[in-house]
């Protein structure tokens, strides 16, 4: 541990105590730490006895990343990660900050830190992850990564960099190509769904069936660990197959949905390759029930004893996913679209998401940078919209107020979540973002 | 909608139900172009944006996907192709040299067409790569596209014959055009063809152009309903449309216009 190293902590973590004063974001620290020393994550993370886990996808990488932490630490390990969904390496260097001491050592067994397709490579290339779990390719802020092909391609390159061993989604092609990309004697194992429910896949992931072998999934085999959901929707097991005695569940997670079902099931079979043979069935079952939704994604809020629920989506995948789990409930719903650089910029993909289970009750307000294209797409799916306000606090005060007492749901990308979350957490006393008591 | 023709993209009941008039002035068939493989930036939003619009003016929309290898539609009145990946417009070339002479003629009869991204590319002269390599194009544009280190991305504003258009142009490709070669529009706000001359797409006859999508109909129903007419009359000899409430679209659109060039 060099000098540099020390004098890019301290720098960081003084630039942290002040930004916190100020009720500022989480990644300046991590930049100004970064500048002063760009190695600073090979020399902190580099050294842990366990190694380093990336998550990294484009769905489910925060909701997953939480469940493994969950995972490995019921099973006793210490383990460091970025539990704020900041999943640039900043984000990981400001998560850093608070753990570490000014000496870079860091109190952990294991990094598990989640990463988006590009800042994964950036990430690997200071230190080489010794495992990757990699969950899904789907259209996601194309004006950032531009093709779907060339975000593939990333995921490629971080399985080729990983030294250990990769845990492949079975079910999506982009991703199970890359088994034959990793290095020698780098292990692979798979996640997927158990055939049984092979017909739900399209509410998974995204329609895009450009390519004759899209739909060519991967043979179960042994060690699989696959999604079995139960008859009432709710519980489900994640079935080892050929080990029965690893089979974790049937168990109820608190979020919900078939998306973070498939999250918990990458989440555990990446837990049992990292275990091994301390890998327990019944803890890991007890340790997924417990976990709480990540912040916006799922998580209910009281608001005057009404449920409201904020559900974040990004793109199509993700939102047809949602409307899958959510769209035909009874309660009032609220879309709140923004366009910054964070929610992708571009809006066209909410084209390519089907409204129609929206029609029936129709949708209150929409709200956001983007609320009249949103209302002119709900148009266009036959959606009744009631009101249309771009502002986020005046929406947010006109949803609240017509439907109060009421459920109420929330769909809204990053941006629109963090803004709206933030009011909500100064309302109704909520823990504020990045100081998650779950996670 | 008709019932039978390989219609494959459903026109929701309900929409067609918003409509209050009867579908009672003709049949308007819109083709698509490679939905599956030119279609990354939600351009089935413009084939769904003319649906709509067509049922909600009286006429009864019959769209047709059209998919490599596939045999072309019984009857086109207006011809819809979008954005690809590099690996999508491979895919696609094949059939495309298959009906060249038919786009050809039907440009020249003055078919409205409307081609996104990859596919306009595809309709001009020649694309020429990175490396040099040239491309030959179907010619219906007298457009060249040069493939391109930097990527034009970000929301537009175009001054163009149908009005103003609002979208989002998403390409590395860098267009330029021919002499005599009239542009789709004249950049306002963003890069266009090329982010030096000010041109965005091109326009010959009724077959336009664009790297805008957005997707660009819905946002601008001056432009949609332009290109219906142009369809409506070719195919029932009139164009008769009927009044459509654009509030939330002219809302969607003014937004992006006060927001882009802050009047």
């Amino acid at each position: 541990m060099g000098v540099r190293t020390s004098l890019a902590l301290a720098a960081g973590k003084g630039t942290r105590a002040v930004s916190r004063l100020r009720g500022g974001g989480s990644a300046l620290p991590g930049l100004v730490t970064e500048r002063l020393d760009p190695a600073v994550l090979r020399h902190t993370l580099g050294a842990l006895p366990q190694g380093v886990v990336v998550v990294s996808g484009t769905n489910g990488k925060t909701t997953t990343t939480k469940m493994l932490v969950a995972l490995l630490r019921a099973h006793g390990l210490r383990v460091f990660t970025n539990p704020t969904g900041s999943n640039f390496t900043r984000g990981v260097i400001s998560s850093l900050l608070a753990e570490v001491g000014l000496s870079g050592r860091l109190d952990a067994d294991v990094a598990v830190v989640e990463l988006d397709e590009a800042h994964a490579l950036h990430f690997s290339a200071q230190v080489p992850p010794t495992h990757a779990l990699l969950l899904n390719v789907a259209r996601d802020q194309l004006d950032r990564f531009a093709e779907i092909d060339h975000t593939a391609r990333l995921l490629t390159t971080l399985a080729e960099q990983t030294t250990g061993g990769v845990v492949l989604n079975a079910d999506d092609s982009f991703v199970s190509r890359i088994s034959g990309h990793v290095g020698e004697g780098v292990q692979v194992r798979w996640f997927g769904v158990d055939p049984s429910i092979a017909d739900r896949l399209p509410e998974l992931q995204e329609a895009d069936v450009r390519f004759e072998d899209a739909q060519a999934a991967r043979e179960p085999g042994p060690g699989d660990g696959l999604l079995l959901p139960e008859e009432d929707g709710r519980a489900f097991t994640v079935r080892f197959v050929g080990d029965p005695d690893a089979d974790v569940g049937p168990l109820t997670l608190r979020q919900r949905g078939l998306a973070a079902m498939i999250n918990a099931t990458a989440a555990t079979a990446t837990a049992r390759h990292l275990l091994g043979g301390s890998f327990s069935a019944p803890t890991a079952a007890r340790a997924l029930a417990a976990v709480a939704p990540p912040f916006g994604r799922g998580e209910v809020i009281d608001v005057d004893g009404a449920p409201l629920e904020l559900v974040l989506v990004k793109n199509p995948a993700g939102f047809t996913v949602a409307l899958g789990t959510y769209g035909t409930e009874p309660v009032a719903t609220m879309v709140a679209i923004n366009d910054n650089y964070a929610d992708g910029r571009d809006v066209s993909w909410l084209y390519d998401v089907s409204f129609d289970s929206l029609r029936e009750r129709g949708v209150a307000l929409t709200s956001g940078v983007r609320a009249w294209d949103m209302a002119l797409r709900l148009r266009y799916d036959g959606v009744e919209v009631g009101h249309v306000e771009q502002d986020l606090d005046l929406g947010l005060d006109r949803f609240l107020t017509d439907h109060r007492g009421r459920p109420m749901r929330i769909f809204c990308t990053y941006t629109a979540m963090m803004h709206l979350r933030r009011r909500l957490a100064d309302r109704f006393a909520l823990a504020r973002f990045g100081e998650d008591p779950d996670a | 909608m008709s019932e039978d023709r390989g219609v494959a993209q459903a026109l929701p009941d309900d929409v067609a139900a918003l409509a209050d008039v009867p579908a009672d002035k003709g049949e308007v068939h819109v083709v698509h172009l490679y939905p599956r493989e030119m279609s990354i930036y939600g351009d089935l939003g413009n084939t769904r944006c003319l649906a709509a619009r067509l049922r909600w003016h009286g006429y009864r929309p019959v769209v047709h996907d059209h998919h490599p290898g596939a045999p072309w539609p019984g009857r086109a009145d207006i011809i819809l192709g979008g954005g690809g990946q590099d690996s999508g417009q491979v895919r696609v070339t094949e059939d495309l040299a298959r009906h060249t002479d038919r786009l050809r003629e039907l440009a020249l009869d003055g078919l409205p067409m409307l081609m996104i991204c990859g596919m306009y590319q595809l309709f001009g002269e020649a694309f020429i790569t990175v490396e040099g390599r040239r491309l030959p194009g179907l010619g219906i544009l007298d457009v060249t596209t040069r493939g391109n280190a930097t990527r034009m991305i970000g929301p537009v504003v175009l001054d163009t014959d149908f009005g103003s258009v609002v979208g989002y142009e998403n390409h590395s490709g860098s267009t330029v055009l021919g002499q005599g070669q009239q542009p789709f529009g004249r950049v306002r706000h963003g890069s266009g063809n090329n982010g030096s001359d000010g041109h965005e797409g091109a326009r010959t006859a009724n077959v336009v152009g664009s790297y805008l999508h957005g997707p660009v109909l819905p946002a601008n129903p001056a432009l949609a309903d332009g290109l219906l007419e142009v369809a409506a009359r070719r195919a029932t000899g009139g164009w008769d449309p009927a009044e459509v409430d654009d509030t939330v679209a002219e809302r969607a659109h003014q937004a992006q216009v006060r927001r882009l060039l802050g009047s």
